[in-house]
């Protein structure tokens, strides 16, 4: 044979072989698992901080964020559609052969060799045979062919089950046809375009209307998947089709607006269906299409499939009040601003830009202690950014309203330096009134040094006995201005500081409890005296009380490590919502899905129907009837039907 | 001998229909019926095809099945009780002696682990002391625990409706419900097979998994009050759960009981407890037989799930971790079934292979849910 022949044909049969299909099966099995291990479709920051910048290059060359479109993932793809295409090829001729015969050319001797096979002595002549012998086969579900042999004796050929043969056809077209589907809704042609130089992401995030014409997606584009996010009263002609780190724009031949956006919740708070108003505009209509789509209910039109898929705000008008923390006044600022719209804080090298994130009208969180509890829903709240002149920013989390811990109530704030790190919350106490300002004052007087001393004259007072010396008196009130004046500038930690500097070591625990208790009776006096300015009764001396200052106490002290001075506390706002939509043009569904009858139907029948065949020789020369039997597959339900049929066909020839 | 007179066995299936099969299927449409007369408001066309798609395939079943025919009726029989018994009220369920210590939904799910629990330590005592009597009790037991579970997952599916109208859904929505489901549709499986070989001996074996289950059922209702009803994400509320999720279980449990079987195979393959278990010929036929189930019932559910995706996630195929693994899955299964019958490779290898299988359906079961983050995040720990 020719060499060049012979390779052809060794690489037909390797690719044909099933060796190379169960491999290409487990090569395909394992490749998969990368995918679901490796977060795919990141911001590309992200895996730069989680791999460092040589791994970050690596993986990116080896497609890892996006394995199931890279190169050598649609390449064991092609393979397995080679691999499979070429295994029908050989065997379909085989199959459909096996399943239209009766084999009714098998010999005697072949039937001699037979595993499974029976002889009965009958002196029953052919007429009387033969029609016993067929209709026992046919009420065995046989189908049969009759054929004379040159001695005179019969074989009577049968078989039953052959439509099995049609599941191993189904089956493999049935992968042929579903891998087809999914490369037409696959991005090759984009990979192909992007190669040839034709069409190129686009990574800046700029208006839409000015992303060029090379990062665009006609409407003629077969297969794409792609978001669209409307708010409340707008429209969009357009989705962002997301590719690695940047983005094409595709054009749709319609407008999509959205007229309302719900949210619906459960009496547990839980959300219970998203719903999209959305109107269709094309010229080519004679009037508009209003439909409401949801989660399981998306609308198809021109073949696009518009579907709810998530929400996001839409620009809420907020109202807040700006508290300093750090100022002696208890005076809130006014501000307004917008979600995704930012703001001013401060003046000069102080300045703040701030960036209004995210509102989030519900928030269902589970606040019982060890996480058994129920969810529940602690209301609005709102995530911004606080930037400094240099770039670096502090982001915050605020709640609107104050929720209850261990039966307590706080306005929690969260801060965070990076998108790493957890949010760690500040739990500010209400006042009597369930407000912020009982402890924006109190914070206000603890930190005004010129209220320290009559703080500490308070305490003389009502702490030491009158008959004191006035210079004892003086002395300890003295100190209690030190204390407080320290306190002042950085809470708790600074007092631990200047203990750690200027007492020795042994004594430093009791020194600091005495402090603390100080600090404790200090509190009660600041807010006393702060209530008693605005004509308000005194705090009455109980365990409430306690608790109260000693958490008012823990959020002062954590103001020094707030990252800045401003608290934003959310007054009002005016909600408006964004539906996220997902548009979904697949041409391949509809192979998909016929690959996936077919390979149900073939999967069916290659294990359900079980392929048998019989022969009878009828030699009533010997009177003698042979029988004997043969599977495609013998398992243990044909060693029973063997048997079976044997004792049988003995009560039909003898 | 005339040969009209002899029967072979091979009447058609409706030829071979007594009065009970008939009373048993007309009950079944009948219940349908009332159903749909009582519910037919509230459901889509799909679902009202699945009410009378269930009586159908309740009565096929149980036609080819008698003892699951009886099965069927006793559920509904206990379930129907049970829910006179609650009499529209949610506190029943602690009020009424019966169903606070026998079938609310969530006594008859404690039931159902207890009898589970006993049933596997029966199997193996009988095993070991090789009585038919006591392996004839587990197998009982077994039946019992099947009966508690099917009640506890009815009444469960009423009780929802209790809590809030809108909160009410069939109970296969997340990882302490499928867990039930999957416990009973292994055991179910199991008899079945049980009954056809005539062997019980398997029992203790396949028992492991479903208590392994069992145990998982137990912590996650003591530790994580998991067994509280919670209403459906909007992503669940469609009628495809109704047919996806139960599918997929019959694979995963297929999957379980083969690998169960192949543990025994390896076993009888050492000569350990070679002479109290069935042949290598029975555990292989066995092991084969319901990794096919398995595999056809997880090609279906894996279809319905994409046929799902398509319509609640925007795309039939995401490449989301639960959709990757389900491909691993089923691509394990393929090479094995390739494997078996085209090579008509038998023995300890695809044993191994059977059993290595079910850590790879075990993880994409839970472990992607535990340990990846997806679209198919129903059920977390």
């Amino acid at each position: 044979m020719n060499p060049k022949l012979s390779f052809t044909k060794n690489l037909f049969d390797l690719l044909s072989s099933m060796r190379f299909a169960v491999s290409l099966l487990s090569v395909l099995g394992i490749a998969s698992v990368i995918g679901t291990v490796l977060k795919q479709n990141e911001p590309y920051e992200n895996y730069i901080i989680k791999f460092g910048q040589f791994w970050f290059g690596l993986f990116e060359r080896l497609g890892l964020y996006d394995v199931y479109h890279s190169g050598w993932f649609l390449l064991i793809l092609l393979f397995l559609v080679i691999s499979t295409s070429l295994c029908v090829y050989r065997n379909t001729p085989h199959m459909l052969k096996e399943w239209r015969t009766f084999k009714e050319s098998a010999t005697e001797k072949s039937l001699n060799a037979f595993s499974h096979q029976a002889s009965y002595e009958t002196d029953a002549d052919l007429e009387t045979l033969r029609p016993k012998l067929t209709r026992f086969l046919a009420a065995k579900g046989f189908k049969y062919k009759i054929k004379p042999q040159a001695d005179g004796s019969e074989l009577i050929a049968a078989k039953a089950g052959t439509h099995q043969r049609w599941g191993y056809i189904f089956t493999h077209v049935a992968m042929i046809v579903i891998l087809f589907g999914g490369l037409l809704d696959g991005n090759l042609p984009f990979k192909v375009q992007e190669l040839l130089g034709q069409k190129r992401i686009e990574t800046l995030d700029i208006p839409e209307s000015q992303v060029p014409e090379i990062s665009r997606l006609g409407i003629h584009n077969p297969s794409f998947r792609g978001n669209m996010t409307l708010t409340e009263g707008s429209r969009g002609n357009v989705a962002f089709v997301r590719v690695r780190d940047g983005y094409l724009v595709q054009e749709l031949p319609f407008s999509v607006a959205l007229k309302d956006f719900r949210i619906e919740h459960y009496a547990t708070g839980q959300p219970k269906s998203f719903e999209s108003d959305l109107v269709i505009l094309d010229p080519e209509l004679e009037a508009p299409i209003t439909k409401t789509i949801s989660v399981n209910h998306p609308l198809i039109y021109k073949g696009i499939a518009i579907y709810q898929s998530d929400f996001q705000d839409g620009g809420t008008k907020l109202n807040f009040k700006v508290w300093d923390l750090l100022s002696t006044q208890a005076v809130p600022a006014e501000m307004n601003g917008a979600i995704f719209q930012s703001g001013e804080l401060g003046a000069g090298a102080k300045a703040l830009k701030v960036e209004f994130n995210d509102f989030r009208k519900f928030n269902i969180i589970n606040m019982s202690a060890d996480g058994k509890g129920k969810p529940q829903n602690v209301g609005p709240n709102i995530t911004y950014k606080l930037r400094d002149i240099r770039g670096q920013a502090v982001e915050y989390v605020n709640y609107m309203q104050p929720m209850q811990i261990d039966g307590k109530h706080y306005f929690l704030t969260g801060m965070r330096e990076t998108v790493q790190d957890e949010f760690r919350y500040m739990r500010i106490p209400v006042d009597a009134d369930f407000s912020l300002n009982g402890f924006m004052k109190f914070r206000a007087a603890l930190l005004d040094s010129d209220k320290h001393r009559e703080i500490a004259r308070r305490i003389a007072k009502n702490s030491l006995e009158d008959k004191r010396e006035p210079a004892v008196k003086k002395q300890f009130e003295e100190s209690v201005v030190q204390l407080l004046d320290v306190f002042a500038k950085g809470g708790y930690s600074a007092v631990a500081q200047v203990i750690e500097q200027n007492v020795p070591e042994k004594e430093r625990e009791m020194v600091a409890s005495t402090y603390i208790k100080m600090i404790s009776v200090a509190a009660f006096e600041a807010y006393n005296m702060v209530l008693e300015q605005d004509g308000q009764p005194p705090l009455p001396s109980n365990a409430d009380t306690e608790n109260m200052l000693r958490d008012s106490l823990n959020a002062f002290s954590d103001i020094f490590f707030f990252g800045t001075p401003y608290y934003l506390q959310l007054e009002q706002f005016d909600h408006k919502e964004a539906s996220g939509l997902q548009l979904t043009k697949s041409p391949g569904q509809k192979w998909v899905y016929l690959g996936s009858v077919l390979l149900v139907l073939g999967i069916f029948a290659m294990m359900y129907i079980r392929e048998r065949r019989i022969w009878l020789s009828l030699r009533p020369a010997k009177q003698q009837v042979h029988f004997a039997m043969a599977s495609n597959r013998k398992n243990l339900d044909f060693e029973k039907e063997f048997n079976d049929f044997r004792e049988q066909l003995k009560a039909v020839i003898v | 001998m005339s040969q009209d007179t002899i029967d072979y066995g091979n009447k058609g299936l409706l030829e071979r229909l007594n009065w009970q099969d008939w009373v048993y299927a007309i009950l079944l449409f009948a219940g349908a019926i009332f159903a749909f007369k009582q519910y037919a408001q509230y459901m889509d066309i799909y679902e009202i095809s699945f009410l009378f798609g269930a009586a159908a395939l309740a009565s096929y079943l149980g036609w080819q099945w008698k003892s699951l025919a009886k099965l069927v009726l006793a559920v509904g029989v206990m379930s129907i009780f049970s829910i006179v018994l609650y009499d529209g009220q949610q506190a029943s369920a602690t009020q009424k002696f019966l169903l606070k210590f026998l079938i609310s939904s969530q006594s008859a799910v404690m039931w159902m682990n207890v009898l589970f629990i006993l049933a596997m330590l029966t199997y193996w005592f009988a095993l070991f002391k090789k009585s038919d009597f006591t392996a004839r009790v587990a197998s009982a037991l077994t039946w019992s625990a099947v009966l508690f579970g099917f009640v506890g997952l009815m009444v469960r599916w009423y009780e929802s409706y209790l809590i809030a109208p809108d909160v009410g859904h069939i109970p296969i929505s997340n990882l302490y419900e499928v867990f039930i489901l999957f416990c009973l549709i292994t055991a179910v499986l199991y008899l079945h097979y049980e009954q056809k070989l005539n062997t019980r001996q398997l029992g203790g074996f396949v028992l492991l998994v479903i208590n392994a289950a069992v145990g998982f059922i137990l912590w996650y209702t003591f530790d994580r009050q998991a067994h509280n009803i919670q209403p459906l994400v909007p992503a669940l509320q469609s009628y495809w759960m109704k047919i996806h999720v139960p599918a997929n279980f019959v694979g995963y449990g297929a999957f379980s009981l083969a690998a169960m079987v192949a543990s025994a195979y390896l076993l009888v393959q050492k000569g350990v407890l070679a002479t109290r278990l069935p042949s290598l010929d029975v555990l292989d036929d066995l092991m084969y037989k319901s990794i096919a189930v398995g595999f056809a019932f997880f090609t279906i559910a894996t279809i319905l799930g994409a046929m799902w995706a398509a319509e609640a996630w925007g795309g039939y195929w995401s490449w989301d971790p639960k959709e990757t693994w389900a491909l691993i899955v089923w691509l394990n299964y393929a090479a094995w079934l390739h494997l078996r019958m085209v090579k008509g490779l038998r023995g300890a290898l695809l044993a191994w292979w059977a059993l290595i299988g079910l850590l790879v359906t075990t993880f994409a079961f839970l472990g992607v849910n535990m340990f990846l983050s997806g679209l198919h995040s129903y059920g977390t720990l």
